[in-house]
């Protein structure tokens, strides 16, 4: 549904301090007060979290589905990337 | 001790779940998916309240009434709701500004009512003051987008705020005058920032509290209570 006054808007929350935002959904909304308080409504009935983002869906530029082999193919090559080659001393406990 | 402490607690229960129940009714009929939770939202918060509210007034009471005793097995004229919250729900404007008019009593009540003597009431205050506030909030919202909104949502929110207004001044009744002041600030704000226009004080309903109720009491409770009057004590 794309309606010219109550677009779309992504939203993310934080689900404690110290954690990053993480994208949760969408609500409609005529703007961003409205769509912070549809968010709170829609999203957090269940304590999911204490901070809340809302971002136009518009203002997102997304990596294009057809293009993800060149982009993301290349790195799946590349293992030695992956921190899991190093012995992790005992004295860092858990990571 | 049943009388005045039990009264009173009673009519804020009734008040609550009249009022949850109400916006109960919106569910699958919203205009939004968005705020159709935002009503079910607001609604079992005071659904809660009514709750913790006719536990305590069955303590008080002392006859072993409980929760579902007390909501599911009185009769209307046994209800001291106030007549605002037993209002139909009309349309959506209707539905936001009863909200907002109670609303804008609420917080600032169950605010000053964390600081009252009574232990138990002042705790239930405390969780409701926060959802109250967020009521208020939330509805003022919506009053100002639909005032303050096309020539249709302006129409029937000022038809809304004007049908109800009459059932406004019954708030004040029973000790209440104090909160007033700080109602009619809050009101003031909001009508005015919504473009609309604030009635003129003329003659109140009243009753709500002895139990002289509107016709639309009665249907809320045959739809209520149903199942407990056909099936007393029914368990699932």
């Amino acid at each position: 549904m794309t309606d010219p006054l109550m677009p779309l808007w992504e939203v993310f929350i934080r689900a404690k301090a110290g954690l990053s935002h993480r994208h949760v959904g969408s609500v409609h909304a005529a703007d961003a007060e409205m769509a912070l308080t549809a968010a709170r409504d829609v999203y957090t009935r269940r304590g999911e979290g204490v901070s809340l983002w809302v971002v136009p869906s518009g203002a997102i530029t997304a990596s294009d589905p057809g293009d993800e082999t060149e982009l993301f193919e290349p790195a799946t090559a590349k293992p030695y990337r992956h921190p899991t080659f190093y012995t992790v001393p005992k004295e860092v406990g858990d990571m | 001790m049943a009388g005045a402490p039990f009264d009173y607690v009673l009519g804020l229960a009734d008040d609550a779940l009249i009022l949850g129940h109400r916006l109960s009714e919106w569910c699958g009929h919203a205009p939004l998916l968005e705020e159709e939770l935002a009503l079910a939202n607001i609604g079992l918060d005071l659904i809660g309240q009514a709750r913790a509210l006719y536990d305590y007034a069955g303590a008080i009471e002392g006859k072993g009434r409980d929760q579902d005793a007390l909501a599911y097995r009185r009769d209307a004229a046994q209800f001291g709701n106030l007549l605002l919250v037993e209002q139909p729900n009309g349309d959506f404007a209707m539905t936001v500004a009863r909200q907002f008019l109670y609303s804008a009593f609420a917080a600032p009540f169950w605010r000053e009512t964390t600081s009252a003597k009574d232990a138990t009431l002042a705790g239930i205050a405390t969780e409701a003051t926060h959802q109250a506030a967020y009521h208020l909030r939330h509805t003022a919202d919506w009053l100002i987008r639909l005032g303050d909104g096309t020539e249709e949502s302006h129409c029937r929110a000022q038809a809304a705020i004007d049908a109800l207004w009459p059932y406004t001044g019954e708030m004040f009744e029973s000790g209440h005058a104090s909160l007033r002041p700080e109602w009619d600030k809050t009101i003031a704000t909001v009508l005015v920032e919504a473009t609309l226009t604030r009635p003129k004080d003329g003659w109140m309903q009243t009753g709500g509290r002895s139990g002289r109720h509107s016709e639309h009491l009665g249907y809320i409770l045959a739809e209520l209570q149903f199942l407990q009057r056909a099936y007393p004590d029914a368990k699932w």
